[in-house]
């Protein structure tokens, strides 16, 4: 199978074409026994493995069944961190023809998803510096101590979220992660949405793991301050 | 240990890996203090919520472009 026909084979099916032979689910993949351990992870997928080792050996439909994969998280990841809508959607994209182009670079020592966030998350960082200049340090010393305490300890009950419909609910995530300070917002990021570890969010951002767990404290107690007008026991969807 | 102290932990001690002596501290201090006990709780819920979220999926146009981009990259490799 040609790359184009192939690609174009994935494009007339995410459109709603008729293509049945050319669908890369349904295409046999590698044997699984070349695949290396992966670590358990609620986004990563057992066979993602096999994929990146069939798109490594010109596998074109592997590639594309990856980006079909994870298109809609590394969107996500490119909004959050931009907080722009064509900013995100050039990084995505760039992150993904990067990715493609630099697939024989990956050796396997980390997740490829992992590897698909750090390239999303510089392409998403240096659209975010160009368009905030001065504004965005990601190093800055973060002061912890009594003013953290939150002032309004309110409980939510059983699965607050459970309130709100799906749309509801997003739209309010992404209201309120966007109202935080892009150093903590980053982080908050990686570590609890992509589920990358504190290490390889310290890896990806050129963060002490100090300064990494730092920022994830403050922005985990902020976010819950933020939740609590929309979740906090009584309040009516 | 008090109030500050097991909010400054609150992180670790969400995640795996937490000193076992320190949790048992947290632990015991959460026992009788309701104000951390909440602030604990609705953390928790804050990043299962965040963490359990679907992505929503790529508008029509943006994935119309990242198709065709990728479609064009790949061309371009193989040639």
């Amino acid at each position: 199978m040609s790359a184009s026909s192939c690609c174009f084979g994935w494009f007339m099916q995410k459109w709603g074409m008729s293509s049945p032979k050319m669908n890369p689910e349904t295409n046999p993949e590698p044997p699984q026994s070349a695949m290396p351990t992966a670590l358990p992870s609620k986004v990563v997928k057992d066979d993602e493995p096999a994929l990146v080792a069939a798109a490594k050996a010109g596998d074109v439909s592997a590639f594309e069944t990856l980006v079909g994969r994870y298109e809609r998280k590394i969107f996500r990841l490119t909004q959050n961190i931009t907080q722009n809508r064509e900013d995100a959607e050039d990084a995505m994209q760039e992150a993904f023809l990067k990715a493609y182009e630099h697939l024989g670079n990956f050796e396997g020592n980390s997740r490829f998803y992992t590897w698909l966030v750090r390239i999303a998350v510089n392409q998403a960082l240096m659209k975010l510096r160009k368009r905030r200049p001065n504004q965005i340090s990601l190093d800055e010393q973060i002061e912890t101590g009594e003013d953290s305490m939150p002032r309004e300890v309110e409980d939510w009950g059983p699965s607050p979220e459970q309130r709100y419909a799906q749309t509801e609910l997003s739209g309010i995530l992404s209201e309120v992660i966007g109202e935080l300070d892009p150093s903590f917002r980053i982080v908050f990021q990686l570590r609890d949405i992509e589920e990358l570890s504190t290490e390889e969010t310290a890896e990806a951002l050129g963060l002490s793991v100090p300064a990494v767990k730092s920022r994830l404290l403050r922005a985990r107690l902020k976010l819950r301050q933020k939740l609590n007008r929309y979740f906090r026991q009584g309040e009516a969807s | 240990m008090k109030c500050t102290k097991v909010l400054s932990e609150i992180s670790d001690y969400l995640d795996q890996g937490f000193d076992p002596a320190l949790r048992a501290e947290v632990e015991q201090h959460l026992q009788k203090c309701k104000k951390c006990r909440v602030v604990v709780d609705t953390t928790k819920k804050t990043i299962d919520i965040f963490c359990n979220s679907e992505p929503a999926p790529l508008p029509d146009s943006t994935r119309h472009r990242l198709y065709e981009a990728l479609q064009q990259k790949i061309r371009s490799c193989r040639s």
